[in-house]
């Protein structure tokens, strides 16, 4: 149990009320449903960039990110590296452009205005409950953590952060989770950045760190692993035995930096709207590429340490009992605590779990707010109360409904978040179902922007056997070792069959797998469907949708640094930089 | 829309840089608290870096303001 002095309440309280504060003040601006549900499109790059990349930043990834580094070592870093930064780029270079200026508000809009209302229908309902799915999760796993770690009640750790997310989300929209963002971002960089400064002077630097895990790594049970497995990338994918991720570099290059994450960075609404809330398409453009600058050192702060505890934890054994190591167990997601309370004294302390609460603050706000604009625009505008002649009435009603779905989303999350509490294994095996949206739609997106024959009945069909394929591999399969239904192989147990068609060595390759299934079966479906059926559609109403029919302007940036191809470059460059370093 | 964000990020990392970095001077003498940070006083250090970060992000502010003008 952590121990909080007055100083550290201090800081905590100094940071609500900012965080309140900067709701208070946008509140006199959210006139119109456009100002409370897009931050009216007027976000300088940077911001949104920044609040790009926070709301990615949530606790469960924080967390999650620093145990990965304790159990998987330098390999955490494709999550960082080839596993964001290209399909950052592609969104930013060649998706940004159509998805802002289709003046589309949404994802599933986008999805109406390219294909047809059922495939944006069959979309935004699925994105509604998988936000509030995600939501109600990191709510759970906050009080979880505030009751565990600093005693607090876990009825009031629940309401009390979920009261103040409301607060702002609702005084200021999404322009005040933007902002807020923004700020969070910059608490869990310098929160967490004594971690690895005092963790890499202890362990002598990353020659030293290397140096201590040899004999570590050399040695764990039923492995055979070589001395620098832990602090390299690449060099052990050769095979799956050889690293601790269970992957090869097909399966990390093709599932993990292709499949997987083109479908997260490019079509998660979550992330998507921060740029779609740019002021303009060039900055709108912009805004993934200045996120990637951050995103690429991130490990850093918190991987890093988290390979420190692998030595840590082996020599002070005491300092570490929170992780349950050594057990069948073993509680890798609070290797992150476990280094704040070794490390941190008291007043720095208070700024650490400051940095947490926001990160899990910055999750669900994200959440609300993207189900907020989901659920306004493209199911209650689209399906109970479509917009009528009188536009001014129309803003207005909006405006109400969209402040209300705010309360409603809230209240959604914390029941949720008590049925997590009841129900763990089903929570997560349905966030895990709903993620497996994400392959398919980018498939489905892609070709829609790309290739002009596509049309809507073919879309609608690959998204769904996308869907479903996914499905169907997830409950024929399991990781190795499994002893639940809700890692996979569901349907072979439903059926009685005797055996699994496939036993993946870990669940991460069996998700990737998952992932490159669904998307292959998009892609097929979709591409011979559209052969089949009669494009809707006419060349005009798809300008400004499909790249061919789009006429191109030729804008001219004075400053360098202000062209997105250069920014592009520049951020290639870095992570081709770092991958060959830590190689 | 109203805002420059880097006003409030300037006012709360200044106060907190004055606090730790206060409250990092006042318990220089206790070597038990230190002992955790490597006997590095953590608290002082943190709390300069981030009054001089707010203090930087209140001096853009400023600069832009004088811009405009």
């Amino acid at each position: 149990m952590l121990h909080l002095e007055w100083i550290d309440y201090a800081i905590m309280v100094i940071y609500f009320l900012f965080v309140l504060g900067i709701g208070w003040v946008l509140k006199k601006h959210m006139k119109t449903a456009g100002a409370f549900l897009e931050a009216g499109r007027s976000m300088p790059a940077w911001v949104a960039g920044l609040a790009f990349i926070s709301t990615n930043l949530g606790a469960l990834e924080v967390m999650g990110m620093t145990g990965s580094g304790m159990k998987y070592g330098m390999l955490t870093t494709h999550f960082y590296w080839i596993g964001a930064i290209p399909a950052m780029i592609f969104l930013a270079l060649f998706m940004m452009p159509f998805y802002y200026g289709s003046k589309a508000r949404s994802v599933p809009e986008f999805l109406k205005l390219r294909y047809d209302e059922k495939t944006r229908g069959l979309n935004a309902i699925l994105f509604a409950v998988m936000t509030i799915l995600a939501s109600g999760i990191s709510m759970y796993a906050l009080a979880l953590l505030m009751n565990s770690v600093l005693g607090w009640d876990f009825n009031v750790s629940l309401w009390a952060s979920a009261i103040i997310v409301l607060a702002y989300t609702y005084l200021g929209g999404l322009s005040s989770a933007i902002y807020n963002e923004v700020l969070q971002f910059f608490i869990i960089v310098i929160g967490l950045l004594p971690l690895v400064i005092l963790a890499l002077m202890e362990v002598g630097g990353w020659g030293g760190l290397k140096e201590h895990l040899a004999p570590i790594v050399t040695t764990m049970k039923d492995h055979h692993y070589a001395a620098d497995t832990f602090t390299t990338t690449w060099k052990y994918t050769g095979n799956m035995q050889g690293n601790p991720l269970g992957v090869e570099w097909f399966g990390i290059l093709f599932g993990l930096g292709f499949v997987m994450s083109f479908g997260y960075w490019c079509t998660n609404f979550l992330i998507v709207q921060r740029a779609m809330s740019a002021e303009s398409k060039a900055a709108a453009i912009k805004v993934p590429l200045i996120g990637a600058l951050p995103k690429m050192f991130i490990p850093f702060l918190i991987i890093v340490p988290g390979i420190a505890a692998i030595w840590l934890s082996s020599i002070h054994p005491d300092a570490f009992k929170i992780l349950n190591l050594g057990t069948g167990h073993p509680r890798y997601d609070y290797t992150i605590i476990a280094l704040l309370q070794y490390y941190l004294p008291t007043g720095l302390l208070g700024l650490g779990i400051t940095a947490l609460l926001a990160s899990f603050m910055s999750g669900m706000a994200g959440n609300v707010s993207a189900f907020n604009t989901v659920w306004t625009y493209d199911i209650y505008q689209s399906y109970i109360r479509p917009a009528t002649k009188d536009k001014a009435g129309d803003d207005k009603h909006y405006l109400s409904v969209g402040k209300i779905t705010t309360i409603v989303g809230v209240l959604l999350s914390i029941a949720a978040a008590y049925i997590a509490g009841k129900f763990g294994n089903i929570m997560d095996f349905l966030q895990t179902i709903f993620a497996m949206i994400n392959a398919p739609l980018f498939a489905v997106i892609f070709l829609g922007m790309f290739w002009k024959r596509t049309t809507g009945h073919a879309a609608f069909i690959g998204l769904l056997a996308g869907f479903l394929v996914a499905l169907l591999h997830h409950g024929l399969t399991i990781p190795f070792g499994s002893d639940t239904m809700f890692k996979g192989g569901w349907i072979t147990n439903m059926l009685g069959m005797d055996k699994n068609l496939y036993v993946y060595p870990v669940e991460m390759a069996q998700n990737f797998w998952t992932a490159i299934f669904a998307f292959a079966t998009a892609v097929f479906l979709t591409v011979g469907l559209s052969f089949a059926t009669k494009q809707q559609k006419s060349d005009e109403e798809l300008k400004g949708l499909v790249y061919s029919l789009t006429p191109r302007v030729k804008v001219h940036v004075d400053e360098w640094y202000n062209r997105p191809v250069v920014l592009a470059i520049i951020v290639g460059v870095i992570m081709i930089s770092l991958s060959i370093i830590f190689w | 829309m109203g805002l420059d964000i880097r006003i409030p990020i300037g006012l709360m990392f200044s106060i907190f840089g004055v606090m730790i970095t206060l409250f990092g001077i006042f318990t220089n003498s206790s070597v038990d608290m230190y002992k955790k940070s490597l006997g590095i006083n953590m608290n002082l250090w943190m709390g300069i870096g981030m009054l001089v970060f707010g203090l930087f992000m209140l001096l853009l502010v400023k600069l832009a303001k004088k811009d405009e003008k």
